[in-house]
């Protein structure tokens, strides 16, 4: 009895253990195999066609640069409007409403997060793109804008959760302090609660624009799929076409060890080592404020 | 005079930008709700029996949905049947095993950057690895472990949380009757912290109902005349059919877009609701 409890304790630890592990494996496996299928490119197409303008596969044009500032410019008008409403809802939760108030928009911005992307893309569609093109007299409403706007409300919930976390952990003798001094509600907030949680909001603001960049039903639905050089600021009105959206369009069509099969994972490649960063130098950030935090408690 | 004037003007300032954020608020606000009661109030008419519980036909372009519902009830199963049983493990590991250095650390990085992949790498990396590599082929399993993978970060970090939750003394005392770590673990620990976890599942499953992305290539079929009979056929699902049906089919009739997009919506929202309302329920019944 004694002997094969001891015994069924040692496996089961054992394999808590390995699953403990696991994320390590699977990011590792992840990225062995966007590199395994990515990295043929490299020796099938040369540098400087792949760091070209031109993205038509059919005849072997494999510019990935296109696609670069397609990204990049629907991403950063998704920033642009996350980032303020997202903080601006994230403070009005956390400093400003009542109770009740709070109880209400919490669950709704996480219904908000729950909302499948591919609806978001649907309503696009055939609300948002006709609405635009009408109000802004544009030939088409399937515009680089179209998808940034859908974008932003994909990473509000991103940015109100974790801003709001850390707007939360400010210790309330912060904020009782300024009140102290005759600070009003206003000033605490902008001059001492704000700059305290200064770190998480940067870490909110960070994974708000990861979970843009790597969007993919939505920016495929609604940014009209053009792949052109999107560097002017006309280009947010014009159709463009992202990273993301190539992938999911072009996969299901290609040959299998193909060229173009390579040069789609190696896109993949790009957009993992991208994530990668973003996320490593948003948890630093939150570990350094942390490690700060313990100094100064201590 | 002059802090008179400052001390009403700071006032100003206060009602100005409380406006100002309360008029955000209900910017951000605004679009949630109306998106929600929009789709409720466009689909409502399509949604009758037939629809619910027919198969597509004349091109997808007049009957039900019912392979698209299975479906993503069979991927959403399938995802449960590996996500659970290995997130909830390595949620154990970090809150009662882990101790803190660089392993878990590493671990801890792994998971915020599996958290951060985009959907579609996913899907790559499940072509990659479980169609190509492993010849899954196109299939239920395929795609089903590809989701698994994208919805532990989910699992592991809330159900984490919700260990850590359970108060020390729970553990020291159980440890002082005799207990092992295990039986601990197992008897009292987890199911202290069952609503959290549950949470967590619920959260993660309902990422990898709505998902398209990461089955696009891994397992979602574009029409198939009959339910899928083993794991290792393709399946029609849910957000897939309503892509499909709103960007591939010309002349698809809207009322079938809206009815779709309502019932995914639904499927959705259903299991956000119940996950909420399990954690609040749990909150107020606390004892510790």
């Amino acid at each position: 009895m004694e002997k094969s409890l001891s015994w069924r304790e040692f496996i089961i630890t054992r394999l808590i253990q390995t699953s403990g592990y696991s994320a390590i494996l699977f990011v590792a496996l992840i990225f062995f195999f966007l590199l395994r299928e990515g990295l043929p490119t490299l020796t099938e197409v040369d540098m400087s066609s792949l760091l070209n303008i031109r993205w038509y596969p059919i005849e072997d044009y494999f510019g990935i640069l296109p696609l670069i500032t397609g990204s990049l410019v629907v991403t950063l008008g998704a920033a642009l409007i996350a980032v303020p409403f997202g903080i601006g809802t994230a403070v009005y939760i956390s400093e400003i409403a009542p109770r009740w108030m709070r109880e209400i928009l919490k669950p709704l911005v996480e219904l908000l997060g729950g909302l499948p992307s591919v609806v978001l893309g649907f309503l696009g569609i055939l609300v948002l793109a006709p609405f635009l093109r009408v109000f802004l007299n544009l030939p088409t409403g399937l515009t680089a804008l179209t998808g940034s706007l859908l974008l932003g409300g994909i990473a509000v919930p991103t940015v109100v959760s974790v801003a709001e976390d850390a707007l939360d952990s400010v210790p309330r003798a912060y904020r009782e302090g300024a009140w102290a001094l005759g600070a009003t509600k206003w000033q605490t907030i902008w001059r001492v609660t704000l700059p305290a949680a200064r770190s998480g909001v940067l870490t909110a603001v960070m994974l708000g624009i990861g979970r843009a960049i790597g969007e993919t039903m939505t920016v495929m639905m609604v940014t009209g799929n053009a792949p052109v050089l999107a560097i002017k600021l006309g280009s947010l009105f014009s159709p463009v076409r992202t990273m993301t959206a190539t992938i999911a369009a072009e996969m299901g069509e290609v040959a299998n060890g193909s060229t173009h099969y390579h040069v789609l994972f190696f896109i993949g490649m790009v957009l993992f080592i991208i994530s990668l960063v973003v996320n490593i130098i948003a948890s630093s950030v939150v570990f350094r404020a942390k490690k700060r935090a313990e100094r100064i408690l201590s | 005079m002059m802090t008179k004037f400052l001390s009403r003007n700071r006032y100003v300032v206060q009602r100005i930008g409380f406006t100002a954020i309360t008029l955000m608020v209900i910017l951000t606000m605004l679009p949630i709700v109306g998106t929600i009661l929009f789709i409720i109030y466009k689909g409502g008419s399509a949604i009758s029996w037939e629809f619910l519980s027919g198969f597509p036909h004349d091109g997808m372009r007049a009957g039900g949905i019912l392979p698209a519902i299975i479906g993503t009830l069979y991927l959403t199963l399938g995802t449960a049947f590996f996500s659970v049983p290995l997130g909830i493990a390595a949620a154990i590991y970090l809150a009662e095993y882990a101790k803190d250095n660089q392993l878990t650390r590493l671990i801890r990085l792994a998971i915020i950057n599996l958290a951060g992949i985009p959907s579609v790498v996913y899907g790559l990396f499940g072509l990659g690895l479980f169609v190509l590599f492993l010849q899954f082929g196109t299939s239920i399993l395929a795609a089903s472990l590809t989701l698994s993978i994208m919805t532990l970060p989910v699992i592991i970090s809330t159900a984490e949380e919700a260990l850590r939750a359970v108060p020390q003394a729970f553990r020291t005392v159980s440890i002082s009757l005799g207990a092992t770590r295990w039986q601990t673990i197992s008897r009292i620990i987890l199911k202290e912290a069952l609503p959290g976890i549950l949470t967590g599942v619920i959260l993660g499953l309902e990422r990898a109902a709505g998902e398209t992305a990461p089955i696009l290539f891994t397992g979602a079929a574009f029409f198939l005349p009959r339910l899928p009979q083993s794991p290792f056929d393709a399946t029609m699902a849910l957000p897939y059919h309503l892509f499909v049906i709103s960007t591939q089919v010309p002349e698809m009739p809207i009322q079938i877009q809206y009815g779709t997009a309502l019932v995914l919506m639904v499927f959705v929202l259903t299991m956000n609701v119940i996950a909420t309302v399990i954690r609040s329920r749990a909150r107020a019944k606390r004892q510790w």
